[in-house]
């Protein structure tokens, strides 16, 4: 626990700078991620996460120091290389981009992996720490190395930012944008430019192995709670800064642990906790919705039968037992019992001993049931040429389903009629 | 005879991920072979704390497991909460391969994996590991593994021939002449999780795709019959094995790491000579007809 | 409004297939006699290639049942035949022409069974048929439009099948291969198969078919060609979209409403 309060009292220097080290370095991969998984491009960017290893062997090979000016440059070079290599060979030959993808992710990974093993055998003193690349290291972001990747990452969200509604506009219409002249060709290098500087600088902090997932995972999450461009782009880079933190925390307490996986467990759990509770696109949502769906097809089935039960007498407010309801309408007794408690509780129908009865109210509910149920059968009837003798378990599912408005516009449609195809009345209220 | 031992080895891995990489991509499914070929540690290593042995059938069964359900993720991902298809294997891989490091990291006193294995292999020391029958070595055990399945796959392929190629194909054919589409899919996957775990350990995790798609790939470039595409595959994964080792040795570098580059070699020739499709081949003969 | 058929080859009853839950097919209830060339009309996403998709089991039904020979589809697989559309699969396979050919026997081989002499025969007469016989070895990426439809047309005769549904068989064909490809749909029909065709140039169809299906997301009219290919008929199928109905399409989407009160059977937790 002490450990805690050490870290996020943030009275450590050192501590302050890996914090904001690896939360602006998240937060910025999850920004432009937005874009990259808007587009579509998610494999892509694991693509370019495994082709910069080579680059930042190549720039240790070449500079014979970590100064990460050299490794981003290299970084950036084979990144760039592996993006022109999958288009090239999409483009030129009748392998299918997936293939590309993965043919350039893998060769170009076994080739830096080749490079740093030579390198480790070599007896550099300076190479040791260049294989953090491999699944980051946030506790490494301090003096030189901040600096550095933190000025890329802000100006990332400078060019983010200035671009932000060319971005979206590719990303939902890139015909449109054409056709209203935007320089389509030369937005999407600049994405691209912008989604290996995003992985080189992640790098750090997440690694090559899976940086991936810290530029699709938050944008995945964060689609779930918004429909509009903008919030969703806040939220991934809240999602993306809390994992970062996260992952500082982690390197400060475990200092032996690998960085990488542990911010991508943490925003994956964001991930799953919001593709199963976020309102209206979670999954557990969508399930209650559906449950009270059936909830209100049974309420009002039965609402509707104990109407028609008394349709011939034209008394509405008859008592009922329930085995006389289950006579008209299979209901097993003890889901029946449930609904009539429900109905009663909602003021639909009263209960007198054994005995319930409609309300006025649970009789207009009733009423309207039947009377939809029957103008529905018509509609098919008239506008489909479904034969009569067909056209009762559509009706039975629309019933509960209709709007007042589009009711409305039925009955208009069919000019207030008085019987449906079975020449039973239409009740109107 | 070590160098033969190796060589072997990793001829065997490359011919079985050869194999099934060819199905992969003409499939369009190379990338959940690369989610497969990563979503599996997590088993690896939860077998490897279950059984406390690298060499029983539980880690076989129970990676493989772990690769269907992988695929079944996916696609609910996709189907259920309907995130894009790109996002859910990157969401899903992602998750379970950082698990399994994690995993290996919290358990590394207990496990005999480290991060280094995972990610390329440990093919050097297989001469060390043999297989001991009464009391007489009989050459290394990742030998006979692989060895098995490969001879595995080549039944596979062998029996389910026309299955395969067909589902391959024209899916919405097979299924209406009776021919299950969903069958044969998690066939291949069970058998490419499986292969994914025995090949793990030589070849760690990523270059397991190097293996599976670049053969595949440039086979796919050299002919245009399936049965020839298979041993073309197989041809240039024993190529890339036994180039990568001798670069590997000259380098003292990573086994896995030089044949993968030796297999994005292959490719690239391939892709620029290759008699039907060649890239230099397609323009030379189009100036060769304009000439003449 | 069907004449009434007392042994169809294909029955569907009441049938209704919903993509993302909206429905696509509203209540489908038909009838087709055997021995028939059909050809299926209708606008551009009227929902002919679902039906015949649906009709097979390929896709899900939301409700009723399909009926082949007075069976359900899956009993008599072996009878079907299905050419599906051009752009449906990849040209670029490493496959020969005889290789797709051969495959309209594997139905009726089973598990594991290779392909034997006869089944060459068959696939060497059906390429014969067609007028392929002098591109049997030829890759399958290197045929042209009409000749890929000639293909697919050879793989579903050797099947030796009773009915055949066909997706749009004239699409991006010249015009000799779609007079060929009548030709022998006819032959097919004296031998007593039914043929169900989707099809788009409304020029050719009293020409074409011995009966008509005119499908707007529901049916409009199914007979004899003579009787239902009228005017009416057409203007109902071209014509005015039921608003209504699509309307009630979305609401059933957004609502994620279940498709069917039936298909739910009352649920245990309520």
């Amino acid at each position: 626990m002490n450990s805690l309060l050490d870290f996020f009292s943030f009275a450590d220097p050192n501590i302050r700078f890996v914090v904001i080290g690896s939360v602006l370095l998240t937060a910025s991969s999850a920004i432009v991620g937005t874009f990259t998984f808007l587009h579509k491009k998610s494999l892509v960017g694991d693509a370019i996460a495994h082709a910069v290893l080579p680059g930042i062997c190549l720039g240790f090979m070449l500079s014979g120091t970590k100064n990460p000016a050299y490794l981003i440059a290299g970084a950036f070079v084979t990144g760039w290389i592996s993006l022109i290599g999958v288009e090239y060979i999409t483009r030129h030959t009748r392998i299918k981009e997936d293939t590309a993808i993965g043919l350039v992710l893998s060769v170009f990974f076994g080739i830096g992996i080749l490079m740093l093993t030579v390198i480790q055998k070599s007896g550099n003193a300076a190479q040791s720490g260049l294989d953090h690349f491999l699944f980051g290291k946030a506790a490494a972001l301090v003096g030189q190395d901040l600096f550095v990747f933190g000025t890329v990452a802000v100006l990332l969200l400078i060019a983010v930012f200035l671009l932000f509604k060319e971005f979206a506009l590719l990303a939902f219409d890139k015909d449109y944008a054409k056709a209203i002249g935007l320089p389509v060709r030369g937005i999407e290098l600049t994405l691209t430019s912008l989604i290996v500087l995003a992985v080189v600088i992640g790098i750090q902090a997440v690694g090559v192995v899976l940086m991936a997932a810290i530029l699709i995972t938050p944008a995945a999450a964060a689609r779930f709670w918004t429909n509009k461009i903008s919030v969703m782009i806040t939220l991934a880079s809240i999602f993306g800064a809390f994992s970062g933190l996260s992952g500082a925390y982690i390197s400060y307490i475990a200092p032996a642990m690998p960085t990488g996986p542990w911010i991508v467990i943490v925003i994956s759990t964001v991930a799953f906790i919001s593709f199963f509770f976020a309102p209206k696109r979670g999954v557990i949502n969508r399930l209650l919705r559906q449950r009270n769906i059936r909830r209100t097809i049974n309420d009002e089935n039965v609402l509707k039968t104990l109407y028609q039960l008394s349709e011939e007498s034209r008394n509405f407010f008859i008592q009922r037992s329930a085995e006389e309801i289950i006579r008209r309408r299979k209901f097993s007794l003890e889901t029946l019992g449930k609904i009539l408690k429900r109905l009663e509780r909602q003021g639909y129908v009263e209960r007198t001993g054994k005995h319930w009865s409609l309300t006025e109210e649970g009789k207009n509910r009733g009423q309207r049931v039947v009377r939809i149920h029957r103008l529905w059968e018509l509609y098919l009837t008239t506008h489909l040429n479904i034969a009569p003798d067909h056209v009762h378990d559509d009706a039975d599912t629309i019933e509960h389903l209709l709007t007042p408005e589009l009711e409305a516009e039925l009955e208009k449609l069919l000019n207030y009629p008085k019987v449906d195809p079975h020449k039973s009345e239409i009740p109107y209220s | 005879m070590n160098d033969l031992y190796i060589i072997i080895t990793a001829s065997l891995v490359a011919s079985s991920c050869a194999l099934l990489g060819c199905y992969l991509i003409l499939r369009k499914m190379a990338m959940v072979g690369d989610a497969i070929s990563h979503a599996v540690l997590p088993g690896i290593v939860i077998a490897f704390l279950i059984s406390g042995s690298r060499d029983s059938m539980t880690m076989l069964i129970g990676a493989g497991l772990i690769g269907i359900l992988t695929t079944f993720l996916i696609e609910f991902l996709h189907k259920k909460a309907r995130l894009q298809t790109d996002a859910s294997i990157g969401v899903t891989f992602t998750w379970l391969f950082a698990i399994g490091v994690v995993l290996i990291s919290l358990f590394a006193g207990k496990v005999d994996l480290d991060q280094d294995c995972v990610l390329y292999g440990e093919i050097a020391y297989v001469p060390l590991d043999t297989l001991i029958i009464g009391n007489q070595s009989i050459g290394p055990r990742a030998l006979y593994i692989m060895g098995m399945i490969l001879t595995a796959i080549i039944l596979f392929i062998v029996f389910g021939y026309k299955e395969l190629f067909l589902t391959t194909f024209d899916p919405a054919y097979a299924t209406a002449i009776g021919i299950s589409t969903t069958l044969w899919h998690y066939l291949l996957m069970g058998a490419v999780s499986a292969t994914t775990v025995a090949s793990f350990e030589s070849v760690g995790a990523i270059l397991v795709v190097a293996l599976l798609i670049a053969p595949a790939a440039t086979a796919y470039l050299l002919t245009d019959n399936l049965k020839w595409m298979l041993v073309f595959a197989c041809i240039a994964g024993v190529a890339a094995s036994v180039t990568g080792y001798y670069i590997a040795v000259w380098l003292d570098g990573s086994i896995a790491g030089a044949i993968a580059m030796m297999a994005g070699i292959i490719f690239i020739i391939a892709m620029l000579f290759s008699p039907t499709h060649g890239i230099f081949t397609k323009k030379f003969s189009r100036t060769a007809a304009a000439d003449s | 409004m069907n004449e009434e058929i007392i042994t169809p080859a294909l029955e569907v009853h009441d049938l209704t297939v919903a993509f993302d839950r909206k429905p696509v097919l509203w209540n489908i209830d038909l009838k087709l006699p055997e021995g028939k060339l059909v050809g299926i009309i209708g606008p551009n996403g009227a929902g002919k290639s679902t039906l015949i998709k649906a009709v097979m089991g390929l896709l899900p039904l939301s409700s009723g049942y399909v009926k082949l020979f007075d069976h359900p589809i899956d009993e008599v697989r072996k009878k079907i035949s299905y050419v599906p559309q051009r752009e449906s699969v990849d040209w670029d396979f490493p496959a020969s022409v005889l290789d797709v050919v051969l495959m309209g026997r594997y139905g009726k081989l089973g598990l594991f069974r290779r392909p034997r002499k006869a089944d060459y025969d068959v696939a060497l007469d059906c390429l014969k048929k067609v007028g392929m016989e002098a591109y049997i070895n030829r890759q399958i990426s290197q045929l042209s439009g009409g000749q890929q439809q000639r293909t697919f047309l050879a793989r579903a005769l050797a099947q030796q099948a009773d009915i055949y549904f066909m997706d749009e068989p004239f699409a991006g064909v010249d015009a000799a291969t779609e007079k060929a490809i009548i030709s022998l749909l006819r032959t097919m029909t004296e031998a007593k198969k039914t043929v169900i065709v989707v099809h788009h140039d409304l020029q050719s169809v009293t020409q074409y078919f011995d009966w008509v299906l005119l499908l707007n997301t529901r049916l409009i009219a199914c007979g004899p060609t003579a009787t239902t290919f009228t005017q009416q008929n057409l203007q109902e199928t071209y014509g005015g979209k039921l608003t209504l109905l699509s309307d009630v399409g979305d609401l059933i989407r957004r609502e994620h409403f279940p498709n069917r009160e039936g298909v739910i059977k009352q649920p245990k937790t309520i």
